[in-house]
């Protein structure tokens, strides 16, 4: 895999092929050093052309946890905002030598468009209402955790449907990998045309409820509410709000889900979003590995054959193990490099997945 | 030798299609009788068509403000290498063509061109649809054709007023003026980069719907109505405008309609590649629609294939599509894909290309004349049959933007001759 720019470029195989691997690399974070030296000497650009902490933090995290060196490259601190074509950029970015470059842009696109200019491998981090390959995978990561697969599931995703790369790639993987998708929102937040969509639609999430196994919630913008899309934010939470009455209704082992940032009051309760059944904080979570099997099939010595905890770990100065990126001092990345120069290269075994002490 | 003889050909024109030779006197710029062929430097066209020159209603020339992207002289050439021996230009330069000032600039410009300009002008100041530009004075300046292009006249009682005071301004060379609207109601195709759809819709990308189009068309087919006034329609791209103008038509409206190569041959599935070279206003619809344009340009419907070349510099087209500026280029192309794409009689071709946009823009007093002695000798002789690639690299447009870079198409144009000169000579521009 060289890019990930679409969930649509991935097929049922391809998914679940990521989701065992970051299953894999959920089983390296809860080690006592929850690092691996995958992709030392890999670097990876951090090109947020659109501001994102949680999915910079998440990304920016999971190169580290990988021993990838990671680069940040600011929009706001960039020549974008002088004029200069988005080609230019990349290639000016592609000139320093990077392996991967993680792109978040307000545009949708954008990231497809920049693999066509670059030789380093683009990873989709979200790109205007198209697509959010990664989220899509922490989903499915998350839900595939409490109940085994997605095959038979009954998943709702409502809210602003139109305005959502989160629902576009969510559709997308949540069908292949088996589950079934009911879009739930009004017309005015719904895409024009859904016919090409795997997903039946509706405007009343109250005719749904009761079956649903996997409750999906979209974030209300408020930039919808100031260009007429719906009357009020109290009209919104009326219809479309998964209210306190309304999670009564769930089942009590189905899941209630949320990208964040939620808008507690909006589309969600407070108390909902406080309630057992919320999964938002493993989503948050699943982040990292996903992030991590993404990174690694991309950069990666290529098949990944086994994760092998290893029971002798090469020795190594542990103290500092999980510094080492580009602002470790001097020393630690001396200790490191010297302490895994055997497997530095690209042997293409499970060696790369050892613990880094 | 004074004179040029086109030799082996058919001629194709409004007179319909026949063997003849055509001879040009250089010094009259007019095409004179066979006897004095003798004389004549020989050209052997055999296998070509002789027709008029075509007449473009609709490009746009950069100057003055754009330069980099096209000049007079540039967009002339390209012109040429079309096959085209008049062009519009379009009025949304920087500044914009809404005064006598720019448009006597424009006119000072066209000594560079290699095809007759025909400057039009903007119908309100600034294009900004808030007050009538000083269209007498742009009328007395050579001017016939007003449009806001870019934008549509979005008030409805301004563009009721431009009509019915347009209607007032009477050339002393017969002509009339007419208005040419893009149609493009803007509160609804607002946040729209591309057709809206199915493809808009997996792609996430903010939609025109085709009523953002159609309300306009059927909005000026009514003031049409009301004024009595001709409306000229650009580049409709709607299954439903088609229809509306059609049936306007049949009414008795005098309205008159052009479609773009592009609206006839490529759909908003291009989109697909976020290639912002696909971006263009009115959008790439559907396939359904891309059959109605077809259908109308074959009815008669539809007046004239304009090109709508936009010219734009790399850089501008290097963004993300929603922040790329819309059009793309068409003069150098549009002939061949509309002998590739479109299952017309030549006889159709001229008209649609030459005879009725000259007769549109004001220009059918030496445009798209039959090609007779005596007549103006502004002219094209094309190969319908060669075939050749599209290359982007290898045009005379400043810009590179066109859509169809690698397209195999048939149709290229071997000599053009404007005023007498063969400003085109074997594929090749003389200057």
């Amino acid at each position: 895999m060289k890019h990930l720019i679409s969930t649509l470029d991935l097929d049922r195989q391809d998914l679940e092929g990521l989701l065992d691997l970051a299953n894999n690399f959920a089983g390296v974070l809860k080690r006592p050093i929850p690092k691996v030296p995958a992709l030392r000497g890999k670097t990876v650009v951090m090109a947020f052309f659109e501001d994102s902490t949680r999915t910079r933090t998440s990304f920016d995290l999971a190169a580290r946890r990988l021993s990838a060196d990671v680069v940040n490259f600011s929009a706001s601190q960039s020549s974008t905002r002088k004029g200069e074509s988005l080609r230019d950029t990349v290639e000016t970015i592609g000139a320093m030598g990077v392996d991967a470059i993680v792109v978040r842009h307000s545009s949708s696109g954008a990231p497809q468009q920049i693999a066509q200019w670059t030789g380093a491998s683009v990873i989709n981090a979200g790109d205007g209402w198209h697509q959010h390959p990664t989220q899509a995978l922490l989903d499915a990561f998350t839900i595939t955790d409490r109940f085994g697969s997605l095959d038979g599931l009954s998943i709702a995703v409502c809210g602003d449907i139109q305005h959502s790369r989160v629902a576009r790639s969510n559709v997308d993987a949540f069908t292949k990998l088996g589950a079934s998708v009911t879009l739930v929102g009004p017309k005015t937040l719904m895409p024009p045309d859904t016919g090409d969509w795997p997903a039946t639609v509706t405007t009343n999430l109250d005719d749904v409820l009761a079956d649903l196994d996997v409750v999906y919630l979209l974030r209300i913008q408020q930039e919808r509410l100031s260009s007429g899309l719906f009357p009020s934010v109290r009209e919104y939470r009326s219809r479309w709000g998964l209210t306190v009455e309304r999670s009564a209704r769930l089942r009590s082992d189905a899941l209630i889900m949320h990208p964040g940032p939620m808008n507690r009051g909006v589309e969600i309760d407070p108390e909902v979003a406080d309630d057992s059944r919320s999964v938002v904080l493993d989503q948050v979570a699943a982040g990292v590995p996903v992030r991590m099997a993404v990174l690694y099939r991309v950069l990666g010595p290529g098949q990944f054959d086994a994760l092998t905890p290893d029971d002798e770990p090469e020795v190594v100065d542990d103290a500092d193990g999980d510094q080492v990126d580009g602002d470790g001092g001097p020393s630690t990345r001396q200790l490191v490099r010297s302490a895994s120069a055997p497997d530095s290269g690209s042997d293409s075994s499970a060696s790369h997945l050892e613990e880094v002490s | 030798m004074t004179t040029l003889a086109l030799v082996g050909a058919d001629v194709v024109d409004q007179n319909g299609r026949r063997r003849q030779d055509v001879v040009i006197d250089r010094n009259t710029g007019r095409i004179v009788d066979l006897e004095t062929a003798q004389a004549a430097e020989q050209v052997d066209v055999a296998g070509c068509i002789v027709s008029p020159g075509f007449v473009d209603l609709h490009a746009h020339l950069r100057q003055p403000g754009n330069e980099a992207a096209e000049t007079i002289e540039s967009g002339s050439r390209a012109a040429a290498l079309g096959g085209y021996t008049a062009v519009v230009a379009m009025p949304n330069t920087n500044p914009c063509m809404d005064s006598a000032a720019v448009v006597s600039e424009v006119i000072a410009w066209r000594a560079t061109a290699l095809c007759e300009i025909k400057p039009s002008a903007a119908i309100t100041v600034g294009r900004e649809g808030t007050t009538l530009a000083p269209m007498g004075e742009l009328v007395d300046l050579g001017v016939r054709l007003f449009t806001d292009d870019g934008t549509g006249v979005q008030d409805d009682q301004l563009m009721r007023r431009a009509l019915e005071y347009a209607a007032s301004l009477t050339p002393d060379d017969g002509t009339e003026v007419v208005l040419s609207q893009h149609c493009e109601v803007n509160a609804l195709s607002q946040g729209g980069v591309m057709h809206e759809g199915r493809w808009s819709a997996s792609l996430g990308l903010g939609g025109q719907p085709a009523e953002a189009e159609e309300l306009m068309v059927m909005r000026d087919i009514a003031l049409s109505r009301l004024t009595g006034m001709r409306v000229h329609l650009q580049h409709l791209s709607t299954a439903g405008s088609v229809e509306m103008v059609r049936a306007a038509k049949t009414a008795g409206h005098p309205v008159t309609a052009e479609a773009t190569p592009h609206h006839f041959t490529l759909t908003d599935a291009c989109c697909a590649s976020y290639d912002p070279v696909f971006k263009v206003h009115p959008p790439l619809r559907t396939e359904a629609d891309v059959a109605a344009v077809k259908a109308g340009l074959g009815d008669g419907t539809i007046d004239a294939i304009a090109t709508d070349h936009a010219p734009h510099t790399p850089d501008t087209k290097e963004l993300p599509f929603d922040q790329a500026p819309p059009g793309m280029l068409g003069l150098e192309t549009a002939l061949a894909l509309a002998l590739t794409e479109l299952d017309l009689d030549l006889v159709d071709l001229i008209r649609l290309m030459s005879v009725r946009p000259a007769e549109i823009a004001g220009l059918a007093g030496h445009q798209g004349r039959p090609v007779e002695p005596g007549e103006p000798a502004n002219l094209v002789v094309f190969d319908p049959d060669a075939g050749w690639t599209i290359d982007r690299g290898a045009l005379a447009s400043l810009s590179v933007n066109t859509p169809f870079h690698g397209k195999q198409v048939r149709g290229k144009v071997r000599h053009t001759i404007f005023n007498g000169e063969a400003v085109v000579r074997n594929g090749k521009a003389t200057r």
